[in-house]
């Protein structure tokens, strides 16, 4: 082999690395079970359509904005499609992060030929967020540490009498704050309100002082399940999903509550700044993985409901346990009555003042 | 050489050049030498390590985004007074009608708004619930009257034809300023020609007040505007949210209106920045100064129980026979070659309540079952995990100045008569301190800017100021204050340095040898 017959090599070698390259999708998730349940059901019958799409995964949703601010300043967005929770991407969009998606044209419709607006409704919060799931921050708590008469609902935390032994709460006033309100006498539709009052704030720190020496603060969701399986707590706040894993997956002596359990949402949002042909295949990946079906295959997969409101019939059982899911979906109606729907403007406008409050407070 | 040259003129080497120059030559050869072979890792240094300190320090005083999204409306807020108590006056909301849907148009005024949310709460969805809006004002009812007046009004290429006049231009400064900056959008954010597009609301806005200030442009239309209903901009701002008929808002963007601002460094120092001055932030808001204590007391508290543990150790590797030194040695170094969450998460598993020390205490009857010791999610679990995991850097350069202090020194003490306890402490132990020097400043450099071990088990009491600027960094956003704090620390750090310095000696540390 001569020098040019080596050089040509090379050259074609790196174009076809680089044509490669170019069909490399990057999907920004959590990682853990979540991700997994995303691969199954979204990316997997993605690639069988489109093979010469190359699917990579990236577990850095949970610090997404700041590296996606880092990589705009930067001027090289490597990412695709990130998942991010429905605060983020608020925040991506109000940084112009994100670029706004027109769910009439740029989503699927219903199977009945709803648009993709009415079937979403309320959870399209943001110009730039395409919802994926809903889960709920709720209450699980030991079954054999409680006696006889379990908890029924998220007073429970505060009835320190009743149920003696540390509760674990999440680092963060979201949530928190909510239920001091309402386990002090708060109306569910008024907490909002009453939250934006200093004198509110100052009631919900108040009833969260009650049970403050009592308190572990985790943040990380797999931490209560832990504090749990170990006998650390006896009750805490996670996710309704870890939950689900730790009773029906792992057999574990622990109940769950959904009284006033907080839906938020999770889903995807595209970074601003890609060049038109990766925009392209980042929409038409999300046109297929946001579609009725597509949502409801999802909950075989992880206990957090769909977003459509046309892909709740449709879900279907766990696709190992076999168990019907749909009694374990947050948003399945009765499991809903008393839920707090999490407000996304108020946690937008409040949560570094807040967050300062909390922290200080704290640290007292 | 011939005899002259050593007595008469200058001495020359043998090519004739004076000696004096060609040694400089030589000189200056081999320093530029030197100067190629560090210049990758000065290179290095400085792109990695000081354009990033300075990047921080720029970014921590840095606030550009306020006074380039809406400077129209800085300028005219030069004449209100915030103490007033009155929201500003009609030409402010003009020109912040016009740079708010500039700001809309490129898509910064929720930018702005996060970034005056800061300062205060609710500013963020009084920006974004208001750029939904002012697209909508009645701002229209102008447009409107115009096209009535003349249709050419409503011809994109007329306006273009108008705006390229010097004499028009003159005549009319606001529509003309207004006019530049909606092209200058136009073209930036969709590439459109400002000839070809509708005219928006606040450019006829800016025609109107220019007209109804007397301005009569000769090769425009004549329009009289003097009969026209005025808009009031200040009651559309307030019907769109009313917070704009807040003073306090004002008073916020005022303060917050220059290019560079100290607000950053105030809030990191629980202070902050009002229209009347400086002043502490309210009780339940103060944070960081608390912060900035806890990790000095606890970083010295954590270099003082690596004293404590390290010297012992070192002193028992330095004194014995070598083939047991280096077991014990790799003993010491095991740590070094752990992961260190691993090494983290196994404290957690040893310190908890149903761990297993507290097991192990029940067991033997120290502390009753119903009152375990509460050793972590508190400062004790951060100065217990992070002594583990800093002892290693007091142990070696301890070990190595041990290494050299001569047994010869000790024995000669003690055939002068000295017990053991005098030999050691007047003589081996003075001899030791550059190490304990060493030691202290590795150990308290690292564990002031420590941040995983005391996120993991330090709960709230046992917390540092690096896990305030991670959460500024990666969950608030806030890096103007992430920056502050991170220089504040900095600062900090040099400071305690000079002090050290001061008191000790930098001369008096050794790292080995």
């Amino acid at each position: 082999m001569n020098l040019t017959t080596k050089l040509l090599a090379t050259t074609v070698l790196t174009v076809t690395a680089g044509a490669a390259m170019a069909d490399d999708m990057t999907i920004v998730s959590w990682g853990g079970a979540y991700q997994g349940s995303q691969l199954k059901a979204y990316a997997e019958p993605y690639v069988a359509n489109n093979p010469d799409v190359n699917v990579v995964w990236d577990e850095s949703s949970n610090e997404a904005v700041a590296k996606l601010r880092a990589m705009n300043e930067a001027g090289n967005v490597t990412w695709d499609v990130v998942d991010v929770v429905a605060a983020d991407a608020m925040r991506l969009c109000d940084e112009g992060l994100a670029i706004e998606i027109d769910p009439d044209t740029q989503l699927a419709p219903a199977p009945d030929g709803t648009s993709a607006a009415d079937d979403f409704g309320d959870l399209l919060i943001s110009e730039c967020f395409i919802p994926q799931i809903v889960y709920s921050t709720t209450i699980g708590y030991r079954t054999d540490m409680v006696g006889d008469t379990p908890p029924t609902d998220v007073c429970a935390l505060f009835d320190t009498e009743a149920y003696p032994g540390k509760r674990s709460l999440e680092k963060r006033p979201l949530n928190n704050m909510e239920w001091a309100l309402v386990c002090d006498g708060v109306a569910a539709d008024e907490v909002y309100d009453v939250l934006a009052t200093d004198e509110g704030q100052d009631r919900a720190f108040a009833k969260l002082a009650t049970i403050k020496d009592d308190v572990i603060w985790w943040s990380a969701g797999a931490e209560t399940p832990q504090l749990l399986a170990d006998g650390e707590v006896v009750m805490g706040s996670t996710y309704n999903g870890r939950l689900f894993s730790v009773i029906e997956e792992q057999n574990q002596p622990v109940g769950m509550l959904w009284d006033y359990q907080v839906f938020d949402l999770d889903g995807w949002i595209i970074p601003a700044g890609l060049s038109e042909e990766r925009q392209a295949r980042a929409l038409d990946f999300i046109y297929f993985a946001t579609d009725t079906q597509r949502l409801a295959d999802q909950a075989k997969y992880i206990s957090y409901g769909p977003a459509r409101a046309s892909s709740a019939p449709l879900v279907g059982q766990h696709a190992e346990l076999g168990i019907d899911m749909a009694p374990h979906m947050p948003t399945d109606p009765a499991n809903s009555q008393t839920a707090v729907l999490y407000n996304f403007d108020f946690w937008a406008d409040y949560r570094d003042d807040l967050d300062a409050k909390f922290q200080a407070w704290l640290a007292q | 050489m011939s005899d002259a040259n050593l007595t008469d003129g200058p001495i020359t080497t043998a090519d004739g050049t004076s000696l004096k120059k060609s040694l400089r030559l030589a000189l200056r050869r081999q320093k530029i030498r030197a100067l190629l072979l560090i210049a990758p890792l000065f290179l290095f240094i400085l792109l990695t390590f000081i354009a990033p300190i300075f990047d921080m320090l720029v970014r921590s005083v840095e606030n550009q985004s306020v006074p380039e999204t809406i400077p129209r409306t800085i300028d005219a807020l030069e004449a209100w007074e915030a103490g007033a108590g009155a929201p500003p006056d009609e030409q402010v909301f003009e020109a912040f009608y016009t740079d708010f849907a500039l700001a809309v148009g490129y898509k910064t005024h929720t930018k702005l708004g996060a970034r005056l949310n800061y300062e205060s709460s609710g500013l963020s969805s009084l920006f974004r619930s208001t750029g939904r809006k002012v697209g909508k004002f009645d701002t229209d009812a102008y447009a409107d009257a115009f096209v009535e007046a003349d249709p050419a009004f409503e011809d994109p290429a007329a306006w273009a034809t108008w705006m390229a006049g010097a004499a028009t231009r003159q005549a009319l400064p606001l529509t003309a300023d207004t006019y530049d900056a909606w092209a200058t959008m136009l073209m930036d954010t969709k590439g459109k020609l400002a000839a070809e597009t509708e005219i928006p609301d606040f450019v006829t806005t800016a025609l109107y007040r220019d007209l109804a200030n007397g301005s009569r442009p000769a090769d425009m239309p004549d329009v009289n505007v003097s009969g026209w209903e005025p808009v009031s901009l200040a009651g559309q701002f307030a019907g769109a949210n009313k917070g704009w008929a807040d003073p306090q808002v004002w008073a916020i963007i005022k303060t917050y209106g220059s290019s560079y601002t100290p607000g950053y460094f105030l809030n990191a120092a629980d202070l902050q920045l009002t229209p009347e001055g400086i002043s502490q932030r309210p009780e339940n808001q103060r944070i960081y100064v608390r912060l900035f204590i806890r990790t000095i007391v606890l970083s010295v508290v954590i270099t003082g129980t690596c004293i404590l543990l390290g010297y012992p150790v070192a002193y028992l590797l330095a004194n014995l026979p070598l083939r047991s030194a280096n077991v014990l040695m790799i003993l010491v170094l095991l740590p070094f070659w752990t992961s260190l969450l691993v090494r983290t998460s196994a404290w957690k598993v040893l310190l908890q309540n149903q761990g297993v020390i507290n097991d192990v205490l029940v067991w033997i009857g120290i502390v009753a079952d119903d009152n375990r010791l509460e050793l972590i999610n508190n400062a004790t679990g951060t100065i217990i995990a992070m002594t583990h995991i800093l002892l290693p850097f007091m142990i070696l350069p301890l070990f190595s100045v041990m290494k050299t202090i001569s047994p010869s020194y000790v024995r000669a003490a003690k055939s002068m008569g000295a017990n053991d306890w005098t030999a050691f402490w007047r003589i081996y132990f003075p001899n030791s301190v550059p190490g304990i020097g060493a030691g202290s400043i590795l150990v308290f450099i690292l564990s002031i800017g420590y941040y995983i071990t005391p996120e993991l088990v330090g709960g709230t009491k046992g917390v540092f100021i690096s896990n305030r600027i991670a959460y500024h960094i990666s969950s608030s956003l806030n890096w103007g204050l992430a920056a502050a704090l991170g220089t504040l620390l900095l600062v900090l750090v040099m400071a305690l340095y000079w002090v050290y310095d001061r008191i000790v000696g930098i001369d008096n540390v050794k790292l080995g040898g």
